[in-house]
């Protein structure tokens, strides 16, 4: 019986013979897939008018073909395809969602801010060990992987930079390239982006399983404000520790610079500093630092406001953790390069 | 209870979501000191109900009154001030799985009232001891719990505030038979020691029989309220489905051996 496609073949053959009568008689046990088969044939023969008569050695067997084969089972409904009125429709609804996003994040910084107004008023409404907490967490932790990557990546550029440089003579540059790049863009630019996915996407899955778990419904009945004891810390959190892990990245930059250009370039450190303290002016270094609390403030936006909007299914849990992450690192980027242009603008 | 003023009024109140009208004119009134039962088949808008008579959701018609308090026109400070008279448990206990027991039950107090450490402790065990939980339950997080732990330690974290009113989504969904009639036992405990009024949604006819005095059955949109024998007489289809097909049937003989419901 384990040969379905062979019976079907088999029974191709009865069905153009057409017989009056057929036989049943099967051994073991009747399976799903064969009687399925049988019933069509049967029910197809039927309804072209012939009596067909079920013979066989087990009646049972009999009987639940007979009753099968008179069941009208329908079929499954087809997917339906789209008319141009209903694509017309899904337009709408899909704007309507759009902008219905739009207001909720809208609402979202509005209550944000309303909470945040009051925890300036009163030290009490925010919730002091929770910050503390969110920053070891977000902070602390993530110094080895944020030192590590600030290293390697000054070392690859200051290696590449040194290569290019070399056939004009022009190695000592080298410094200048390592310095200004990772004290204005690379330092702040990649902690955000490792920010982003390690605290982004955390903050996001975080919230949306508390959301998915009715804790959020079960803080707002105790008469607690979600946005005050979840959100606000987070944000307040990360706003306070993008800083500091940029000063990390920075220093972990620039000893990544001195590190290859004393082996490439036979600088000895004394040199590379003095070259530094040449190559960069008293802007440089704040020009990068400034960033660091925006973006930690947008990659925290993004992870709670995503993770407040998870409803229902643990496939919106992935989905919107992952915006998350993807849209922190866009916006991240879009600011960076906002800021480029601007301090372009005021010559900082 | 005639003369009694009605703690919870809910009054026409509609709900929907786009199109689907889940709430058309729903009214009824909670009594003091009664327990009150919510009923309804699946999809037939319970916890909505429940989470309308909350403040957690704006109905788009009608209005909710909590001890005199138009519930669905207060602003979110008042709304909050009103929260704190009642307490909640949600169908699957909806602690915070990032605390441990004890941080659960006395967040709600240390939030509201100043306490030192010591007086939160003593309240702690008197919550627990009050709802059948032992002391070592204390120190887990709500994964180490069984499923008839989590009811209790979600009840205790409700009543941590001294509420007036309790409310409770399917207290008993998930437990097993007995851990499921000893439940029953607490909230009637607690309702006569306490003076609690509850209001419980469930699908649990033995819950329903043991402990509700009136009972609220959602069916076309709309609510009939009654005490359970009114309710086991109505002629409504649904009704006698529910209450008299083979489950209804035993919960409520059940019920009328003990002396008590029905």
């Amino acid at each position: 019986m384990g040969d379905v496609p062979g019976l079907a073949r088999a029974l191709e053959a009865v069905r153009a013979a057409a017989p009056d009568t057929l036989d049943v008689t099967i051994d073991g046990s009747l399976d799903i897939g064969p009687s399925w088969l049988l019933r069509g044939l049967v029910a197809d023969l039927r309804g072209a008018g012939r009596r067909v008569e079920l013979v066989g050695r087990e009646a049972r067997h009999r009987e639940f073909l007979d009753e099968i084969a008179a069941r009208d089972v329908g079929s499954l409904p087809a997917p339906a395809r789209a008319s141009v009125g209903e694509r017309f429709l899904e337009f709408g609804s899909t704007v309507r969602r759009r902008v219905a996003g739009w207001y909720e994040a809208l609402v979202f910084g509005g209550r944000l801010l309303e909470s945040a107004g009051r925890a300036w008023r009163s030290a009490k409404r925010l919730r002091v060990p929770s910050v503390v907490r969110h920053m070891h967490e977000t902070g602390v932790q993530a110094i080895p992987v944020v030192a590590v990557i600030a290293l390697l990546i000054s070392v690859i550029s200051a290696y590449i930079g040194a290569q290019q440089l070399r056939p004009f003579g022009a190695e000592i540059y080298t410094v200048d390239l390592v310095a200004i790049g990772v004290l204005r863009e690379l330092g702040v630019l990649l902690t955000a982006i490792m920010v982003a996915g390690r605290t982004g996407s955390a903050y996001a899955a975080e919230l949306g399983v508390m959301k998915l778990n009715d804790e959020v419904d079960a803080l707002e009945a105790m008469g607690m404000n979600p946005y005050e004891v979840l959100v606000l810390p987070r944000v307040v959190a990360l706003v306070l520790v993008m800083p500091l892990l940029t000063v990390v990245a920075d220093f972990m930059g620039l000893a990544g610079g001195a590190l290859l250009t004393s082996y490439l370039v036979d600088l000895p450190w004394s040199q590379f500093v003095m070259r530094l303290d040449s190559a960069i002016s008293d802007t440089t270094f704040w020009a990068g630092l400034v960033k660091a609390p925006v973006f930690g403030l947008l990659i925290a936006l993004t992870g709670t406001l995503r993770g407040l909007q998870v409803r229902e299914s643990s496939r919106e849990l992935g989905r919107l953790t992952t915006v998350a992450v993807v849209q922190s690192i866009f916006l991240v980027i879009f600011a960076d390069a906002l800021f480029a242009v601007f301090f372009l603008e005021i010559d900082f | 209870m005639g003369a009694a003023q009605p703690l919870i009024v809910v009054r026409d109140v509609v709900n929907r979501f786009g199109t689907q009208v889940v709430h058309d004119g729903v009214s009824f009134e909670v009594m003091p000191g009664e327990v009150f039962g919510i009923v309804g088949g699946s999809g037939s808008g319970k916890s909505v109900l429940l989470r309308t008579m909350l403040g957690l959701r704006r109905p788009d018609a009608g209005t909710v009154e909590i001890e005199g308090r138009e519930i669905t026109a207060l602003d979110d400070r008042e709304l909050r001030e009103v929260k704190r008279r009642y307490g909640v448990t949600f169908q699957h206990g909806a602690l915070f799985t990032s605390l441990t027991v004890a941080e659960n039950v006395t967040l709600p107090v240390a939030e509201v009232l100043d306490l030192d450490e010591a007086s939160l402790g003593r309240l702690l065990e008197l919550r627990l001891r009050m709802v059948g939980l032992p002391l070592e339950a204390a120190a887990k997080y709500p994964a180490q719990l069984s499923g008839g732990m989590v009811k209790r330690v979600a009840l205790a974290r409700a009543l941590a505030l001294d509420p007036g009113i309790l409310f409770l989504d399917e207290p008993t969904a998930g437990l097993d038979p007995i851990a499921a009639s000893a439940f029953d036992e607490l909230v009637l405990y607690l309702r006569d020691t306490l003076h609690l009024t509850v209001v419980m949604v469930t699908h649990d006819l033995d819950t329903l029989a043991r402990t509700c005095d009136r009972v609220a059955v959602l069916v076309d949109r709309k609510v009939i309220v009654d005490t359970l024998e009114g309710i086991v007489a109505n002629e409504h289809p649904w009704i006698r489905h529910y209450f008299h097909g083979s489950r209804g049937r035993g919960a409520l003989r059940t019920a009328q051996e003990d002396g008590h419901g029905a």
